[in-house]
């Protein structure tokens, strides 16, 4: 299946709906051949929308382009695409059984029934299915569904795959054990995948890079590592784990921020807000230490613990540490951040970046 | 017993007295004069054993038959096509076919008299086409028309109401494994409206088979079961063949009606 | 893509727009013929209300007579059929159960077979027998049904256990229950079982036309009667005035469906 991953291009594609709905922002989009990246974003921002075009369910504006490889899919409807879709419902045939839901696509492309029943129990043994062949399908769990889906998916061998929110109705341990096999499905596979997903864990776990999607437009796309550490914007930093958030006045290298200041990174012209992860905040020895602050409150969480503090003027920031000590309430304490773990944004206030 | 039992009990009473007062022990008398003629229990077998209502079965059978199917297709089609697309004037359309459900059998005829009697529009159409005017309102092909009539609101507002709970994502999955519209249509959405279409050709059958207005207004020579029952008891007063007759033709309908409710809950047909 | 798209609209709205030309022409062709001087000659013969003006003097005795049969239908519908339906929603079990596929039976055979059976028992009482009651009765255990089903629907949806159980806990007996809480919150199916009971009895002719005699005929009848043998003129005149009676309560159903149920199928990105 290698061999036949196609790369994809959106080419200013857009899309606006009858009722006036703006789903999608212009964007142009390059997606390699093999790659699995990941569309990510809360409801209504866009990313189902834009699945659906390189679908083929939905048509771009006017002036948008689908490339797959080196050919203009534009035009063509999804049924002559060679995709392989995962729907959110999984959407299986209820008249057929498993068997036959798996070899339909290799049934509406002729093949002979001896090959493609070959074929559809070859992959059902891949999703560790067999004997499910015969069952019909309102016999089966959710995460069965979910592996016949995926298994009827890839039986087409698509160009590409694309994944609707597949993991969605499923109860979170499942979620996380039918992620794993995800992974280790697609990476063996080599497919092009496009993978939509709410749920950022899943993103960071699937994906080889992830576009960060809010109000029919694109914030970020960049690996894992470049989403968390690096946000290009207020929206991608809060929407991405926790951030912290504080304001202060700039002097040279030195950020003056209530309860004491922060070493800035160098290189660094704008002016205003700067922004950390919990886990990147040290405690250190509160009398050398640069910045001071007021436990408000602590959660020890198992893993680690959580705290609360207070730096002043109604600024406060969240610290995770994994410091085998207890902390106690109004306790004063050092904090010390790596001035490159420091997140600036140029420009406007971060948080006027959400449209 | 309870109180609220007690209740309960004397609310449904009136209902369930006038029920047995004036059905219940009616029909009973109906069963007990179907035996009561000549032939005695007989007469019941009649309907198979005698030629003329032999016949008569028979070709009500088959025009019900071909009526559902004939309705099944033309209101699927139209009734899918209603349902997936929105335009201008598509609400007046509908309503507009499904205003003849309150048509009594007479005024269907007479509609069909309109269409294709001897003044009919059909007729002047070919008159003017071919130079021969054609009138069929009162052969089969008449009664046909009349029956398709009634039928199609009936069972148009069923396929609306299943089109509409049709799962988008079955038929985008099916293309999505390069289906063209015929296949999904064969493969996804026939086998998804199949309880439907089954439960209101179910409905259409049992309606055509016990229609008597229509018939009776057309007065073709073409007997349908009702119309035979009629004559029996109205010109030949031969009220325990008529009686057996009916009861018969009641099961008929009463057992393609039952079909209908366990395919798809509950229905109820208003009678033409 | 789109252009295979719109030829398969085009002719998919040509096909439908054939169906209700077959439904409606005719309609159109009755209305017109029931306001022309003469049918033969057509509308060149100009237009009168003439025909109406004789139909009302020949068939007014049948108009008045379908109303006061639908409307005491309709009375009657309501006294037997909220109370059961009623007992059906708050109880149900097999013998409920057994009681509505009862209810039904009057639907589900052939309106001839119910007149028969009528006429075979009751015939003999002259007095019931040609008066307008006998063919009431017909209509009532016809339309009962329709106006259970109806109401049945409704409040089968609604709690009415809890309801109630709150309305006892404020003191309420159970005559204000029932026309305080129960039936002020099953009024759609009332409505709608209600209008549907008097199109129905207005409509109705296969138990009718059984069941009347020269003095009790009610439209369908009068309408067989004048197909056989008035003019077409007349006749056609005649089914206007019954369009006339149907077409508002027809409006008003299509409008309470409307009202309960804005469903609309969006489609999804087209």
């Amino acid at each position: 299946m290698d061999d036949n991953a196609a790369s994809v291009r959106l080419s200013h594609c857009a899309k606006t709906f009858a009722d006036g709905t703006r789903a999608l922002l212009p964007l142009d989009l390059d997606i390699a051949a093999g790659e699995t990246i990941v569309f990510l974003g809360p409801s209504g921002c866009g990313k189902t929308t834009l699945l659906r075009i390189i679908a083929g369910l939905t048509e771009p504006d006017a002036g948008g382009r689908v490339f797959f490889g080196g050919d203009d899919v534009t035009a063509r409807p999804i049924e002559r695409r060679n995709v392989g879709m995962v729907f959110q419902s999984y959407a299986l045939f209820p008249n057929m059984s498993v068997i036959d839901n798996v070899a339909y696509g290799l049934r509406v492309r002729g093949i002979a029934f001896a090959e493609r029943r070959v074929h559809a129990l070859r992959l059902l043994g891949m999703m560790q299915l067999e004997g499910f062949g015969d069952r019909r399908v309102d016999q089966l769990s959710g995460g069965q569904r979910q592996r016949v889906a995926l298994a009827r998916a890839l039986a087409v061998k698509p160009r590409l795959l694309l994944l609707d929110e597949p993991l969605t109705a499923l109860d979170a341990k499942l979620r996380e054990d039918l992620r794993i096999e995800i992974d280790r499905l697609l990476r063996s596979l080599g497919v092009t995948s496009v993978y939509v997903t709410h749920d950022q864990a899943e993103a960071m776990a699937l994906g080889d890079r992830i576009a960060v999607m809010s109000h029919g437009r694109v914030e970020q796309i960049g690996t894992p590592q470049d989403i968390y550490y690096r946000p290009a914007s207020g929206f991608v930093a809060d929407f991405i784990g926790t951030m912290n958030r504080v304001t202060g006045v700039r002097e040279n290298d030195v950020l003056h921020v209530p309860g004491g200041a922060l070493a800035l990174p160098a290189g660094v012209t704008s002016a205003g807000d700067v922004m950390f992860r919990p886990e990147d905040a040290r405690i250190v020895d509160a009398r050398s230490a640069a910045l001071r602050g007021r436990i408000i409150s602590a959660f020890f969480l198992g893993n680690l613990t959580r705290i609360v503090v207070e730096l002043g003027a109604g600024q406060s920031i969240i610290i995770d540490t994994v410091l085998r000590r207890t902390f106690a309430k109004d306790e004063t304490i050092g904090i010390d951040v790596d001035p490159d773990a420091l997140v600036v944004l140029e420009g406007r206030n971060p948080s006027a970046n959400v449209v | 017993m309870s109180r609220a039992n007690a209740r309960f009990a004397l609310l449904a009473l009136p209902a369930l007295v006038v029920f047995l007062a004036f059905w219940l022990l009616p029909m009973a008398r109906l069963v007990a004069v179907g035996a009561s003629g000549p032939r005695g229990a007989a007469a019941y077998a009649a309907i198979v054993t005698d030629h003329n209502y032999l016949v008569s079965l028979v070709s009500t059978v088959v025009l019900s038959l071909v009526v559902t199917f004939a309705t099944l297709v033309v209101s699927g089609m139209s009734g899918m096509f209603l349902q997936r697309n929105r335009f201008p004037g598509r609400d007046a359309l509908v309503s507009l076919l499904t205003f003849p459900l309150a048509f009594p059998g007479v005024v269907v005829g007479f509609m069909v008299i309109m269409l294709a009697g001897r003044q009919g529009l059909i007729g002047k159409i070919t008159d003017t086409l071919f130079g021969v005017n054609i009138v069929f309102a009162y052969s089969i092909a008449g009664l046909f028309l009349g029956y398709l009539y009634f039928s199609i609101p009936r069972v148009i507002l069923t396929v609306m109401a299943a089109v509409d709970k049709l799962d988008w994502a079955l038929e985008e999955a099916a293309r999505s494994l390069g289906a063209s519209g015929w296949q999904v249509l064969r493969d996804v959405i026939l086998p998804g409206l199949r309880p439907a279409l089954i439960s209101s050709g179910a409905i259409c059958f049992a309606t055509s088979m016990g229609a008597f207005g229509t018939a009776f207004t057309l007065a073709t020579n073409i007997n349908v079961l009702p119309i035979t029952i009629y004559t029996e008891f109205t010109n030949y007063a031969n009220f325990s063949i008529a009686a057996a007759l009916s009861i018969m033709l009641g099961l008929i309908t009463w057992a393609a009606l039952a079909l209908a409710r366990t395919l798809a809950g509950s229905t109820v047909a208003a009678a033409a | 893509m789109t252009r295979g798209r719109s030829v398969r609209f085009v002719a998919q709205l040509l096909f439908t727009l054939g169906v209700c030309a077959f439904l409606v022409v005719p309609v159109v062709m009755s209305v017109l013929a029931g306001v022309t001087e003469n049918y033969f000659t057509g509308i060149r013969s100009g237009l009168t209300l003439r025909w109406v003006g004789q139909v009302w003097s020949l068939y007014a005795g049948t108009i008045v007579l379908s109303l006061q049969i639908a409307l005491a239908c309709l009375v009657a519908a309501l006294v037997l059929g909220v109370p059961i339906a009623y007992v059906l929603a708050r109880r149900p079990s097999r013998v409920t159960r057994l009681f509505e596929e009862m209810l039904v039976l009057p639907v589900a055979v052939p309106g001839l077979a119910t007149a028969l059976a009528l006429i075979l028992l009751y015939g003999e009482w002259r007095g019931f027998r040609a008066s307008w009651l006998f063919i009431l009765v017909g209509h009532v255990v016809f339309t009962l049904p329709f106006m259970v089903r109806s109401v049945l629907a409704v409040m089968a949806a609604i709690d009415l256990a809890a309801l109630e159980e709150a309305a006892a806990s404020l003191g309420a007996s159970f005559v204000s229950r029932f026309f305080g809480v129960i039936v002020p919150n099953a009024r759609y199916g009332i409505l709608a079982g209600a209008l549907m009971v008097v199109t129905l009895s207005i409509g109705e002719f296969n138990i009718t036309w059984m069941l009347h005699t020269p003095l009790t005929k009610t439209i369908p009848v009068g309408l067989a009667d004048s197909y056989a043998s008035m003019r077409l003129e007349i006749g056609s005149a005649y089914t206007i005035v019954f369009f006339v009676m149907i077409v508002p309560l027809l409006v008003a159903m299509q409008w309470l469906a409307r009202e309960r149920s804005p469903t609309k199928t969006t489609r999804h990105g087209r």
